[in-house]
């Protein structure tokens, strides 16, 4: 019977990836055809147009009908007007203009992929004030309801039933929120966390729910804010911020007089400014790097099969099947790095602070 | 390298959104949570306290409990002990007093048979010395010519008293 039940699924397996690899050897097909000039797929194209904000939440293509979501453009012109017009605007106008705003194309321009608008007076391309609820923006506004539901539904349930220990999803989120403040929060800044807890704890869950719906591949998911730079400057900053404020006078002595001999105070003192600013920087760099990297990856795994869609139907298959198995591994591997990543920069954030809260050793 | 470049828009939004969302969780989110989480644990580890000290004043109850009926148990021997001595004392005692009842009664009987024994020697003797003097009556008042039949009437006379006591 047992033999039996192996062999139905591993028949079962085998037809779920050879349908899988046939669709999307198909769809690779008409799909790829989106982006192909000149019959190459241009997975440079596919993986920045991801990995980059857009004005407008793209779902799908299919032929030549593009499926996507307006987001709404909210500019302020040269004119000192403000604009708020959906970016489906943009596309609709034949020269994707709107009210004199379209999206930079050019190549070498640094406003590439972003709305500009011509200078009245001298014709240059200028950028306009932006606050676009951009696909980024919007993944963050998502994310930060989820957040809020989530953490307030748990916390609703801890006011309603103080003597009671919580079950399901309220108990795993008690259990992963006390995890964190205690292994992380606790045993890196010591006596005085209770102060930090509550910004660590956002941050870590802030940036961990970002990453898991950033592995979601379709609509409420799929946007890459953890791996866009101004998100992590803005986390970055905060714990700067946190760390700083709250420097004992211990702290700032080590910085500016460290316990060195005199000698070596002048190769010590730039070291240790640098060292302030060089910690939030590299927690900035560490987490858009790792999450954009897993985006690319995963990405350019999927394009493997469109790539080689053109090389025949028997290579595009085979390739199809490694492409999908490296893409499962990915997805697995981003899943623990999406959890890895969030701990590291709450735990480095409160080692940071912990040392600038730290009380003098007595010696 | 535009990957690197902040963007101003995103930004303003992310800073708006994540200061809303560290504003209203700092203030109605984790500090409830982990607040409730310690208050669970104290009132855990009072209620274990309060387990453990109702624990052993069990223990204690039970020990003296125990104490109590070992005691009772023991003096129910005693007492049993005692109700089974005394009631054989009782009924020694009782056997005695029969025997010495009895054997005064059986001195008593034996003294009264003795002396009715006594009176009936005498009544007899009397009776006897009575037939005596009857028999000597009537012999005298037979003719007493005859010896030979003197004698058997003597004789007969005799069988007569004595097969008539």
């Amino acid at each position: 019977m047992k033999i039996l039940f192996k062999i139905i699924r591993f028949r079962f397996v085998q037809v779920l990836l050879l349908a899988l690899a046939l669709t999307a050897g198909m769809a690779s097909r008409t799909l790829a055809s989106e982006s192909v000039e000149d019959g190459k797929v241009d997975v440079k194209e596919i993986v920045f147009g991801h990995i980059q904000d857009a004005y407008s939440w793209h779902i799908t293509s299919w032929g030549d009908a593009h499926v996507s979501i307006p987001l709404p453009v909210i500019v302020r012109g040269q004119s000192g007007e403000w604009h708020v017009f959906p970016s489906s605007r943009l596309e609709e106008s034949p020269d994707g203009s709107y009210k004199g705003f379209y999206i930079c194309k050019e190549n070498g321009s640094t406003y590439k992929g972003k709305i500009v608008e011509r200078d009245a007076q001298t014709g240059e391309e200028v950028r306009p004030l932006d606050l676009s609820l951009t696909k980024t923006a919007c993944g963050v506004l998502i994310s930060s309801i989820l957040l809020v539901v989530i953490v307030l539904s748990c916390s609703r349930w801890a006011r309603r039933n103080p003597t009671k220990a919580p079950k399901g999803f309220v108990g795993f989120m008690e259990m992963f929120i006390m995890d964190i403040n205690d292994n992380v929060v606790k045993a890196c800044i010591g006596p005085k966390y209770k102060r930090y807890s509550p910004y660590l704890l956002t941050a870590f869950f802030f940036i961990f729910i970002n990453n898991l719906m950033g592995l979601i591949p379709i609509f409420p998911g799929g946007y890459n804010v953890t791996g866009n730079i101004t998100i992590t400057l803005v986390l970055a900053v905060l714990t700067f911020l946190f760390t700083n404020f709250s420097g004992t006078k211990e702290y700032y002595k080590d910085i500016v007089w460290p316990h060195v001999p005199l000698a070596l105070k002048p190769i010590m003192i730039p070291i240790e400014i640098i060292g302030v600013f060089s910690k939030p920087f590299a927690l900035m760099i560490r987490l858009f790097a790792n999450i954009m990297a897993g985006h690319s990856v995963i990405l350019c795994l999927v394009s493997i099969i469109f790539v080689t869609a053109s090389m025949g139907i028997v290579l595009n298959t085979s390739m199809t099947f490694v492409s999908m198995a490296f893409c499962i591994f990915m997805n697995m591997l981003e899943l623990l790095v999406a959890y890895i990543q969030a701990y590291v920069f709450t735990m480095l954030s409160a080692v940071f602070i912990g040392l600038a809260v730290a009380e003098p050793e007595e010696a | 390298m535009e990957l690197l470049l902040p963007d101003s828009g995103l930004l303003f939004w992310m800073l708006l959104a994540f200061i809303i969302v560290f504003a209203v969780l700092a203030k109605y989110g984790f500090p409830v949570i982990t607040k409730m989480v310690e208050e669970r644990k104290l009132y855990i580890d009072k209620s274990l306290k309060a387990a453990d000290e109702a624990n052993s004043a069990l223990a204690g109850i039970k020990a003296t409990s125990e104490k109590i009926l070992a005691e009772a148990h023991e003096q129910q021997i005693k007492i049993l002990n005692e109700a089974t001595q005394a009631g054989e004392k009782i009924i020694s005692d009782a056997k005695r007093e029969a025997q010495l009842q009895a054997q005064k009664q059986l001195d008593e009987v034996r003294a009264q048979i003795a002396a009715e024994r006594e009176e009936a020697i005498r009544a007899v003797r009397r009776e006897i010395a009575v037939l005596s003097v009857d028999i000597a009556e009537k012999v005298t008042r037979n003719s007493l010519n005859r010896d030979k039949s003197q004698m058997e009437l003597v004789n007969r006379l005799l069988d007569e008293v004595i097969t008539n006591k």
